[in-house]
């Protein structure tokens, strides 16, 4: 069934703040196998011109992705989440990501799309900090599969 | 902020250095809990051929969080990243060997954007197994 186009547009109010936790983006580092000094050392990050640590051009999905299940739960919306895969991911820095930033995410349907009976759901996560000022933005596609096709390999999830 | 890689030094065709990353299952269990992606098809095999899949794979956003690797190695401060975007188009299966799988990453520039905030588009080739993972894998990256 294809989703309801009138979603298009609809704003979900910002998320609780999520704090940055240096030691998080250092075990997020290391899970990805990074040595760059700027994710854990102050200094290293200091030398490039940031006040403190920086965390990996990615680490900031796994906030937003959580605030994406505003969407993906909306039981008005009726998503069956079982046939989602993660199609496209966007990530648009306005300033890296840093130890106690109190991060808090707004998240906009920007598209709903009906290809092939897959719906695709263009969603936009807006994430500012404490003081208001937007520090990076998420967009992110998903796909929900059509039930009837067995597809053999689904793209992937990223959550 | 500096970077180390200078706007005045690359043109559109400038090679970043490639990298090959591994991946096994046990990096797969430490992205789990780092990014909070529980999703079993990321560690129980099990699982993922139920839903049919060949064997556990790589979270996309592993694969994601590799790739510009190339990009942050290249310019040294990964802020240089102002955009970066992928379509996730296969998935980087993982078995349950002593050798996991490789994920291979090049990159190239583009095309410079715009000479005053010095950005470059760096367009990457993600491969596993011999096929591309990614497409569409593209960075805006501002150089020194």
């Amino acid at each position: 069934m294809a989703l309801d186009q009138s979603f298009v547009g609809r704003s979900y109010p910002p998320t609780r703040p999520y704090e940055v936790g240096r030691e998080k983006i250092r075990e997020f580092a290391e899970a990805i196998g990074e040595d760059n000094p700027a994710y854990t050392d102050p200094e290293a990050a200091g030398a490039l011109g940031h006040p403190d640590v920086i965390a990996p051009p990615t680490f900031i999905f796994a906030i937003t992705f959580r605030a994406a299940r505003q969407v993906t739960e909306d039981p008005q919306l009726g998503l069956d989440y079982d046939r989602v895969v993660h199609g496209d991911q966007k990530f648009v820095h306005v300033r890296p990501v840093r130890p106690g930033d109190r991060l808090s995410v707004s998240t906009t349907i920007e598209a709903i799309k009906s290809m092939a009976g897959n719906d695709i759901l263009d969603v936009r996560g807006d994430v500012h900090d404490e003081s208001g000022e937007l520090v990076v933005t998420a967009y992110t596609k998903l796909v929900a599969r059509a039930p009837e096709v067995e597809s053999p390999t689904p793209a992937t999830t990223g959550g | 902020m500096p970077a180390k890689i200078a706007y005045a030094d690359v043109e559109a065709g400038t090679e970043l250095p490639p990298c090959t990353f591994p991946v096994d299952r046990e990096r797969l269990v430490r992205y789990a809990g780092a990014s909070g992606d529980f999703n079993p098809i990321h560690w129980n095999e099990r699982f993922a051929k139920e839903v049919g899949l060949p064997d556990v794979i790589a979270h996309g956003m592993f694969t994601m969080a590799e790739a510009i690797r190339v990009v942050t190695d290249w310019t040294g401060d990964p802020a240089a990243v102002v955009e970066y975007g992928v379509r996730f188009t296969r998935p980087v299966v993982v078995p349950d060997d002593d050798k996991g799988a490789e994920i291979e990453v090049s990159g190239k520039v583009a095309a410079k954007l715009d000479d005053e905030a010095r950005t470059v588009r760096v367009d990457l080739t993600v491969m596993s197994a011999g096929q591309k993972v990614l497409g569409m894998s593209r960075a805006v990256v501002r150089l020194a």
